[in-house]
This record gives structure tokens, sequence and C-alpha cells, in this order.
């Protein structure tokens, strides 16, 4: 092994500093061509193929691996991904500079590298004693990379030579960079654009559309006018946030509305929080989530949200005229304290660009090869882009990945990624909203199911230290029916002295995952189980989820059990944490629980607890609600599938029963009592969930909506809050309890998952409890996980770790947790409304009874009781002559023609099916009855989308 | 800007080394004529000179005196420019009477102190070039010196440093690796019966890591002892021919 030392000069702030390090250069490491003998036995893990096929290039015949340059593999990554290309070398120069530049692209190549399938190889070209160059005189780093990577891959190609003469396997060098490519075939290193070589795959044309086209810019500056002011350069943007000229803020384009956004500015500003942009020429190329600097307008520019509800019809770039048309809608005149303050974008911070998905939009010229794609996300603009394959392509969800967008151009530029399959199709509609929702949702890979333990699998001597033996108890599980994934199981019974005995078993998921191996990190990756109509997207691996960690009846089975002993009144005398053992007597849904209660013949013993926890419950219940909690209502539905083809038959809104309360209970109180003990033991560092007091300001709808109904709601406080919703009943209006109920739920904030040390606001508004945590269901959210091994830390049951008392790790993964039940709740919306769909696509056409729950300026949103289904009713129509509409802020209502909405009106809708627009399938609503000349035209009506999620939130939080 | 990688996927760290392997060592023993022993060590970049007298009768204070065994007395300093910037730093700072009683310790354990009752050895450590594990380095030199100037051991003393990144143990720790943060093991082993001699730890390191970590220390401890006993015998061969045997 040979060693040998550079040294390199660096100069950090305030001074110069020499540093010197060493640089050892080896001659151990191998080339990854399996069979070399000259460095036979040095890699271990992936490497090339000895005989690269099926890459048949018209530019090299002949078998090759490729070498990409830095930028190559930071700009076409996509086509990278591709399985047509295998076989190439990665340099460690490249690596690391990619892993500056691009944190995203980093990740993506490693996992590239880590699939055996494709054959990369890294090369640790750096300390190869034969490939390391040095930084020459006058040479700046970039040059000395360049030339480093020339070095490796002219040693690759003699090197090669070596082992297989007769096989002539070849290096080619990829890299766009003109120069380099001239100096590289100057050295006699066969080299391409990455271009070149992707056009010339013979048998993989498709892979040209992946090109990110990114020689565009340079050719094009000229042509077409410039539509949006330049960006500034992020040096003088720092200087003007510094200085407080311009705003940092993330760029949330509106859903409604695509000529205006909000950005929403960083910081504590308590004045300017959140930001209009109206215009395109304001909104300056940012995309959604971009982080962006924004300039306030003066205040006489200052404009209002608009109410009216816009999308981006445009076919062609040159409207940008009538965008200005369009622009001028929006400007409505409206009393000065609406007037928000309003600016413009000056520059982007950071692009926060994914790929999207969604349909293609097909050019009109049909020899064209540029089309517009149309993202599924209304908030993102249309992306332009290149491809030969648009027939294949239409009436299919595509992912579109966006390379850049020009001045000149209307529509941001990008490259076709990945083709998911038709729409309509159950599987792609499925992997959209997954994808759309940011669900992990591939596989688990072998890493992840190589910490499965080994079946089959018993409990050992090993696992019961520090567990208690409690399968002499008759415990039994209360669930829906159909079921796999049971982990939670109850038990009462009478104790000696007259106490209950109360007991609540979870399955022991921190057993059988432990800290920081690959099982740990991808389940905190995915965070929670996500509930589709027809599909479940596991958090942990099958195994664990419904076999080892559910509670099924009759077999042995690991817990974490809360035992309590209770008086007759159901106050706690005694609170016991314990790690156990358990056998599930029965696994009861919750109407077979409800029948073992209600009949009087059956008096075993499992029926006998059942009453006994039934009869708690109602205690529980009637104190918490009379300490503040709130009941509140959503329209849930269920469907009913067909067994065979999974298509919805029925749908039926949500049955509650005794018994789901019963276990709610329950379940609330383990939660309640495990926060306490947890904070008690670690006050800094407890993993905790708290439902925000709602701003007064959120229930201005809510009191209007009462007002209008002769009703008065108060919301000082929650307790008043449930007590005037109790009260507020009209014996005319039976159901108006329950729209308000809906109404309240959407004033709510969201309830969040935070560390006990970074906060010290811990209140849970809906379930009036002061501290309040996430226990129960270890099998499908990962809080539950950590609150498990807190609470085994704080029992002595196990040991801990370093991440689990480090705070600031626990606010990231905290951070983590809300944001992806936020995308799980919006996916599983996502999936309600699908099914939807295809609910009404067989049912026809129908007319139902519906409520109005908001009046909008334009339109009205209806929601029909029987399906629990909400949409959207228009009143204007293009090509149509409007109708004269009045909307009135202060009492919300419209008035369209003569007839005037009220919130809470009912009034009679038809739901149709529309596949007129294949880009989304809309669930059309038009209204039947108060009739409206002109309007309640069925015909008439314009649509509605249900599927994005709600723009509210139906439910605000769970318990 | 991403930090530094201090394990790359491949196995190899910053300085291009895999994870359990050392630094180049090299060493002199008998650098000065006037001490009784003496010796200079490079580890890498990490430059030691080491300075033993004695055993002699006890200087200054004679109450100091211990009347079964010797009194060893370490002196550490490390020159202004042994860093990238130059700090003076004052003789009998916090730092470097720290290392002197960790030093002191380390050679009581090893020095059979009872032969010499009432006299006192002095052994005094130089560092001239820092990048990290000064205190092994300054351990090894001093073994060196010590063996120099013909002073009974138990055994030599070996040290080295080793550290902990993504689930794997780091031998040998450069000023790098050091500066990231992550926990950092100096370990001092008797290799032969493979006692220790000292063990220090900074930083907060779960108990289940903590014997994998202490392996790789040992393991490398005893790769240095492998080299340091080539560098005595070698010495001892070319004393013996300069004496003309």
């Amino acid at each position: 092994m040979l060693k040998s030392k550079t040294f390199l000069k660096k100069t950090r702030a305030g001074g110069v500093m020499k540093i010197v390090r060493e640089h050892y250069l080896r001659d151990d490491i191998g080339c990854g061509a399996p069979g070399c003998s000259a460095c036979s036995g040095a890699q271990e893990g992936p490497a090339l193929e000895l005989q690269p096929v099926d890459q048949a290039s018209c530019l090299c015949p002949r078998p090759h691996y490729l070498l990409p340059d830095t930028n190559v593999l930071l700009h076409q990554i996509d086509v990278l991904e591709d399985p047509a290309i295998r076989n190439v070398i990665v340099l460690q120069t490249v690596l690391q500079e990619v892993r500056n530049r691009s944190a995203p692209v980093y990740k993506r190549i490693r996992d590239v590298t880590n699939n055996q399938e494709k054959h990369f190889y890294t090369f640790t070209n750096e300390h190869h004693r034969e490939t390391y160059v040095e930084q020459e005189q006058g040479e700046n780093a970039n040059d000395r990379n360049d030339r480093a990577i020339r070095v490796a891959a002219k040693w690759y190609n003699e090197h090669l030579k070596k082992i297989s003469a007769e096989n002539q396997l070849q290096v080619i060098f990829i890299t766009n960079d003109r120069k380099n490519k001239e100096k590289a075939l100057e050295e006699g290193i066969p080299a391409f654009t990455c271009e070149e070589y992707v056009k010339s795959l013979t048998a993989n044309p498709e892979l040209i559309d992946r090109l990110a086209c990114l020689s565009e810019e340079g050719n094009e500056i000229e042509s077409g006018k410039i539509i949006f002011s330049e960006h500034l350069p992020l040096s003088k943007l720092q200087q003007g946030i510094k200085s407080g000229t311009y705003l940092q803020g993330t760029f949330r384009a509106s859903r409604e509305n695509y000529l205006e956004a909000t950005v929403w500015v960083h910081g504590d500003t308590e004045e300017n929080k959140e930001i209009i942009l109206q215009g395109l020429r304001n909104l300056n190329r940012a995309v959604h989530e971009d982080i962006v600097a924004v300039e306030l307008l003066p205040k006489n520019q200052w404009v209002a949200p608009s109410s009216v509800v816009l999308h981006d019809e445009g076919q062609h770039e040159d409207d940008v005229e009538k965008e200005e048309e369009r622009e001028c809608i929006l400007k409505t005149t409206v009393n000065e304290k609406m007037l928000k303050p309003t600016g413009r974008i000056v520059g982007i911070i950071k692009r926060n660009w994914r790929p999207y998905c969604g349909m293609l939009s097909k050019s009109d010229i049909k020899e064209s090869r540029r089309h517009l794609f149309t993202p599924a996300d209304k908030r993102i603009p249309r992306i332009r882009i290149e491809t030969r394959q648009a027939s294949t392509l239409e009436g299919r969800r595509i992912i579109v990945a966006i390379d850049g967008w020009p001045r000149n151009s209307r529509y941001p530029n990008g490259h076709f990624v990945k083709n998911l399959g038709d729409v309509g199709e159950k599987e792609t509609e499925t992997e959209v909203l997954l994808l759309e929702h940011d669900v992990p949702h591939q596989p688990f890979s072998q890493a992840v199911l190589s910490f499965l333990p080994k079946m089959p699998w018993s409990i050992t001597e090993k696992d019961m230290k520090n567990r208690e033996d409690l399968r002499h108890l008759c415990v039994c599980s209360v669930d829906p029916p159909g079921c796999t994934d049971i982990d939670d199981a109850l038990h009462c019974r009478q104790l000696e002295n007259g106490n209950l005995e109360v007991g609540v078993h979870i399955a022991d998921v921190s057993h059988f995952i432990r800290p920081g191996n690959a099982l740990d990190q991808e389940s905190a990756r995915r965070g929670t189980t996500v509930y589709l109509c027809e599909k479940r997207i596991d958090m942990v691996p099958e195994l664990l989820s419904s076999n080892l960690c559910s509670l099924r009846s009759n077999v042995d089975r690991l817990a974490f059990s809360c035992i309590w002993e209770m008086n007759h009144n159901a106050e706690i005398l005694k609170t016991k944490f314990t790690k156990s053992v358990i056998n599930s007597k029965a696994s009861l849904t919750y109407a077979e629980a409800q029948m073992r209660i209600d009949s009087a013949a059956m008096n075993d013993d499992i029926t006998t607890s059942l009453r006994g926890l039934n009869k708690l419950a109602k205690i529980l219940k009637k104190r918490r609600i009379e300490n503040g909690a709130l009941t509140l209502s959503s329209p849930e539905v269920r469907f009913h599938m067909d067994s065979e083809t999974h298509d919805p038959i029925d749908l039926q809104t949500k049955e509650l029963r005794e018994t789901n309360s019963m276990v709610e209970e329950f379940m609330l109180l383990a939660n309640i009592s495990v926060a306490r003990k947890i904070h008690e033991e670690f006050s800094e560092h407890a993993l905790l969930r708290k439902h925000p007091v709602p701003p007064p300001s959120n229930y201005d709808i809510l009191i209007k909506a009462g007002k209008s109904k002769n009703l008065e709601i108060k919301t000082d406080s929650a307790k008043s809050l449930a007590d005037s919703l109790d009260r507020a009943d009209a014996p005319t209006f039976p159901y108006l309890n329950t729209l308000l109920r809906i109404l309240a739920t959407r004033c709510m904030m969201q309830a969040v998952y935070f560390c006990s040390g970074m906060d010290n606001d811990f209140h849970h508004y809906g379930l009036a409890s002061p501290i309040y945590t996430h226990f129960t269901s270890p099998i499908r959210r990962y809080a539950d996980i950590i609150v498990h091994r807190l609470l085994a830390v704080a029992i002595g049951a196990d040991c801990t770790y370093p991440e689990l008392t480090d705070k600031h790790k626990l606010a990231d993964l905290c951070k983590n947790l809300n944001f992806r039940h936020k995308m799980a709740q919006y996916a599983q919306r996502a999936s309600v409304a699908f099914h939807t769909q295809l609910f009404f696509k067989s049912k026809g056409i129908v007319s139902e009874e519906a409520y109005i729950l908001f009046v909008r300026k334009n339109a009205i949103v209806v929601l029909i009781p029987k399906y629990g289904l909400e949409g959207t009713v228009f009143f204007e129509e293009k090509d149509k002559p409007n109708p004269r509409l009045f909307y009135d802020d202060e009492v919300p209502s419209l008035k369209v023609e003569d007839i005037v909405f009220h919130m809470f009106d009912k009034v009679k809708v038809k739901i149709v099916l529309d596949s007129s627009n294949l880009q989304h399938q809309k669930i059309r609503m038009s209204l039947v009855e108060p009739q409206i000349p002109g309007i309640s035209n069925p015909t008439d009506v314009s649509n509605m989308d249900t599927n994005e999620p709600e723009r509210k939130k139906k439910k605000k939080f769970e318990k | 800007m991403a930090g530094l990688e201090l394990l790359s996927d491949q196995g190899y760290r910053v300085d291009g080394r895999r994870a359990g392997e050392l630094r180049k060592i090299q060493a002199r023993m008998g650098v000065f004529a006037q001490a009784d022993g003496s010796a200079y060590i490079e580890q890498g970049n990490t430059k030691a000179l080491a300075v033993v007298y004695g055993p002699h009768e006890i200087r200054g204070s004679r109450s100091r005196a211990l009347p079964d065994r010797a009194l060893v007395n370490c002196q550490y300093s490390s020159a202004t420019f042994s860093t990238g910037e130059r700090k003076r730093r004052p003789h009998g700072d916090r730092k470097s009477s720290e290392m002197g009683l960790q030093l002191r310790q380390t050679f009581e354990a090893a020095i059979l102190t009872q032969l010499h009752p009432r006299s006192q050895i002095d052994i005094y450590v130089q560092v001239l070039q820092a990048d990290g594990g000064t205190y092994a380095a300054c351990v090894n030199a001093a073994t060196l010196a010590v063996l120099d100037a013909g002073i009974p051991m138990r055994d030599f003393v070996c040290a080295c440093s080793a550290g902990f990144v993504d689930g794997t143990s780091l031998a040998d720790l450069s000023h790098v690796e050091e500066a990231a943060g992550g926990p950092q093991l100096a370990l001092a082993l008797l290799p032969a019966s493979g006692q220790i001699a000292l063990l220090e730890m900074d930083a907060r390191l779960h108990e289940d890591h903590l014997e994998q970590v202490l392996e790789a220390a040992a393991r490398a401890a005893r790769d240095v002892h492998t080299l340091l006993d080539r560098v005595v015998r070698q010495h001892v061969q070319e004393a013996s021919l300069l004496l003309g045997d």
C-alpha cells in the first residue's frame, strides 16, 4: 500500500489559515469489472457486468461502460435512472461535486448505485494511485476536476484493454461541456454529449423524452418577447432581505385562481405575514412551494383576495394579452379594510421543484413535438415538454419534471419522466394520488426486511425478561370488520376489594423495531399507515402489521399494557404500565361486541368484561364532555366493494355504535395516562400531541351561520362552544345540528405532534385535556413507537439510545410525522373522491337533496348528506351570458337573478359524472331546485372538482 | 453545502484510509544526546518529541518524595506553530496540565516505579505538529523515550484513538475527523496483557456501541505495538553495532 501526502491551502473568514491534510493514494482499489485479474477480489457490493450487452448504440457498437461527468449526473438523472441505462461508472470526484451541489440528486444517485440490477460502480479515483491528479498552478478547482475525470476515463480505457483484448471493452465519457469533450477526444477518450448518446440508443427511443432540455436556454434568448422581469441574483436578494426592502417567504399558489398566490413570510413579524400576489408578471415564474423574495407594492396598489374561481385554459403562449384582460376581472372594487399587503416577486431563493403527475394536453398541430402538460395539482403551472410519443402518451397519467423557466416563455420547460398508465384505471389513479401526496409506497427493500424476526416465531425466555405474563386474563379486541392490524385489546375484571381492574393492551411493536436499523428508519420515514378505499399502504412490513404485532385471538402476543384500578365511578385509583404477554380470547367487530352487550342470554367472561367496560366508558365520556370536550362531526363515507372487481357498489355513511365510543374512551384514557407518565419522566423530550385553540376569527363563519338561523354560538371556550352546539337545534330542521358541527370542525386547527422541551403549550383543545399523546396504535403510527420507547425506558423495561433523548432530533421527527399525517389524510380524501366518481359513473345521473355549506362570489358549496359528498355549483359559465349575481359578504348570501341563497338552505342538485375532460374527470353538480330560469338547466351548469383534497379539512383532528 | 462525508459508501475515509487503518507511523529513538532517553514520532501529520530524565533524586521540595516508589513527573507542551492558527499557549494552561496528568497516570501504571523509591522520573513531551490524536502520539513517543532511558516497564504502553461514524468505528482519527464532533475515545493499552492504562472518551456514545469502538481502538493499539517493537529492535541493533559487539 502506497502512501503519499499532499498539502492543501484553505482560507476561512477572518484570516488565512494553512490547513495540511493527508491524502493517501492506494493501489488496492478495484476497477469494478468482474474478472479483472489486476484488481481481483478487491470489490464487494454492486459491480459492473462483464459483458454489457443490450445497449445497442449506433455510435459505439462495442460493449462499453458509461462514465458521466458532474453536470450530466445533476441534470440528466432521470435518464440515468431508466432501467435501460446500466453499467455506469460514477467517479468519486463526480459524486463529491454532486453532493455539494444537490442533496436530492445525491440521494437518488446513491439509491441507483445500491440497486444491484443497475450495475453502477463508484470508483474512488481520488485515492487511486494512478488516477489522482494534483491541482496545477493557475488551474481552478473545476478545471482540475474535469481533468481528474478525463484522467480516470483514460486510465479505465487502458486498464480494460489489459484484461480483455478480445472483448474490446470501452469506457465512454459522457459530458455536455463542449470544451471538455474536445479535450477528451484529443486525449483519445471516446466522448459524446448526453444527447448524442441517448439518441444513438436505437433500442430505446423513448429515452429521448427524458432528456432535460437545457441547451435551449442558450439558443432561444433572442426569439419571442420577454414576458417576465429578470430575477435578481441571490447576493442582491440577501442584501435586500437584510435591509428589509425584500421579504423572504414560501410561495403558495392558489388552487382556485391561477393568477393569484400568497407568500407566507418567514420569521415572527406580526404585520405583513401573508402577502398577496396577483397577475402573471407579479408572480414572475415562481412555482408552488418555492422559497422566494418579495417586494411590497405601494399601498395604493394593494388588492383584496378575489373570490373568483379561475382556471388556466389557454392552449397557446401568445395569449398574454388575454391574461391581462383576465387580470382585470380580479380587480373589483372593495372596501378599504379588505385590502391586504400586495407584492411582486423579485427573485427565487430556492426552487422546490419535484416531478409532477398529470396529463398531456396534446398540441393541435399534428406533427408538433412540443406539447403542454397539465399537472393534476392545480397549483402547479402547465409545463411545456418535448416528446415524439405524444399519441401514446395521450390519455395517460405521466410524470414530468421542470427544467427551467426562461423569461420569454409563458410556461416552464420540462421533460417527460415516467408513464404511469391509463387514466381512470384504478391502479394508475391510486399511484397518482400516492405520488401527488408524497406517500412512500414502494415495497419494503431487502435491507428493511432483513430486520424482521425469522419465522416460525415464538416467544423465548429472553423475550420474557421484564415482561409480565397476562395470558390468563380474559382479553378481547374490538375493531371494525375486516381489520387485520389489531393494535389494541381490552379487559376488565372485578378485584377482590370490589374495585375494577381495567387493562388496555397495545401491540408491542417497539420490541420488533429496534432503534436505528433500516426497518426503524423506513418506518420513521413513512410515519403512518395510509388507508385508501381499497388498499392499505403499511408503515411496517406485513409480517409485523398483520401477524406478529396484530393482537389476534387465541395466540400469544407481546403487548404493552396499561392497567388501572378503578372504582365503580370510573375514578382511577392506581395506574400501572408493564410490558406483557397476552392471549386474546376473541377478536370482535363493533357490531358483534354490541350484540354481546345487548343480548341478555350471554353471560360468559368476555361479555361481562365488555359490559363492565361499557359502563365505565359511559361515565368517562360524560365526564369528558362536562369538561368541555367537543363532539364534532364530519361526513364520513364507506364504500361497499364488489369482492371481485373491487368496484364500489354502494355508498354508506359511517355508522357509530356504543362500542365505538367504548373503545375510543379507553384509548383516550390510556393516551392521557401515558402522556402524563412520559412527561413526568422526560420533561424535556417527551413526544406529545397538542391541539391549539383556534384564533377567534376562525369562528366568524360559524357565528354568522348561527345568526342566520337565530342561534347564538358562543366560542369563547371549548366548553361554551360544546354547550351552544348542543343547544343548537331547530325542530323543523333536524340536520341543522350536524351541519353546524361540520362547520365547527372546519374552524379548528390541525392537531400536531411536538416535543415537550420545545414548547410550553400542551393543551389539547378538542379533547379538553391538559396533556395528550399517541400510544395506542403503534402498528400504524410511528409517533406511538417513540412513545412506547419512552415509556419502556421510564419503567426500566428497555434501554435508551442517544436520539431518543435529543430534543432537536425529536422535533425534526415530529415535523416529518406531522407532514406525513397531513399528506395521508389528503391522500385518503382523494381516494374517497376517486371512488365516489367510480360510483357515480356506474350509477348515472342522480338527483339528491343537499344543503348549502358556504356561499361564494360566483358559486355555492353544497353538501349531500346521503353520500357525505361535497360539491360546488357554479353560476357562471363561459360562452354563456352570466346571470345577475349579487354577493353579500356580511350575511353570507348570494343573489342569483331573483333567488337568494343563504347558508344551510336546502336545495336539490343533480349529480353527473363529467368525463368530457379526461384530465380531470369531475363530478358535476347542477341546481334542480329552486329553479332559476337559464341556470337550473342541467346542461348548463359548471363543474366542480372532487379530484383535489378539499380546501378545508373535513376532519381537523383525529382522536 | 453539505458537510464532509467522513466515511464513503465504498468504505474510504476523507484521507483515503479504510476504517481500521492507521496513519503512517515513523519513529526514531535516541534523538538527543544530553537526555537519558528521547524519541521522536510521526503519526501522519501529528509529530511529537519526548525526552526522559531519570530516575534521579527528587528536585525541589523533598517532601514530594514517595517512600515506596518513584515519582513520575510529566509535562506536556505544544509548539505555537503546531496548529493551523498560530496561537500562544502559555505554560501550564488547563489543557496542558490535563494532558500532563493523563500522561502521568498512564506511565505510573506502566513503569515499575517500586524499583526506584524516593526518586523521580521526568517525562517531557512536546507536540511539534498537531493533526489529531495528540494524546496517542505523546504516549507512543514517551514509551520509546522511557525505553531509550532504560527504565524498567511492565510492557510497552501503546495508545491510539478511535471514533464512531454511522455504525462503524474508525481507528486513529485525524484532525478533520475529530473536528466533526462525533464521539472519540483515547485508549492506552499494555498490549501483552491487554490491560488498559488509560481510557478517555468525549461526547456521548451509547453503551451498546462502546464495546465495538473499544475493540477497534485496542486493535489499532496492538498494530502500533508491532510498529514500535520493530523500531526498538532496530534501534538496539544499530546501537549494538556501534558498540562494536
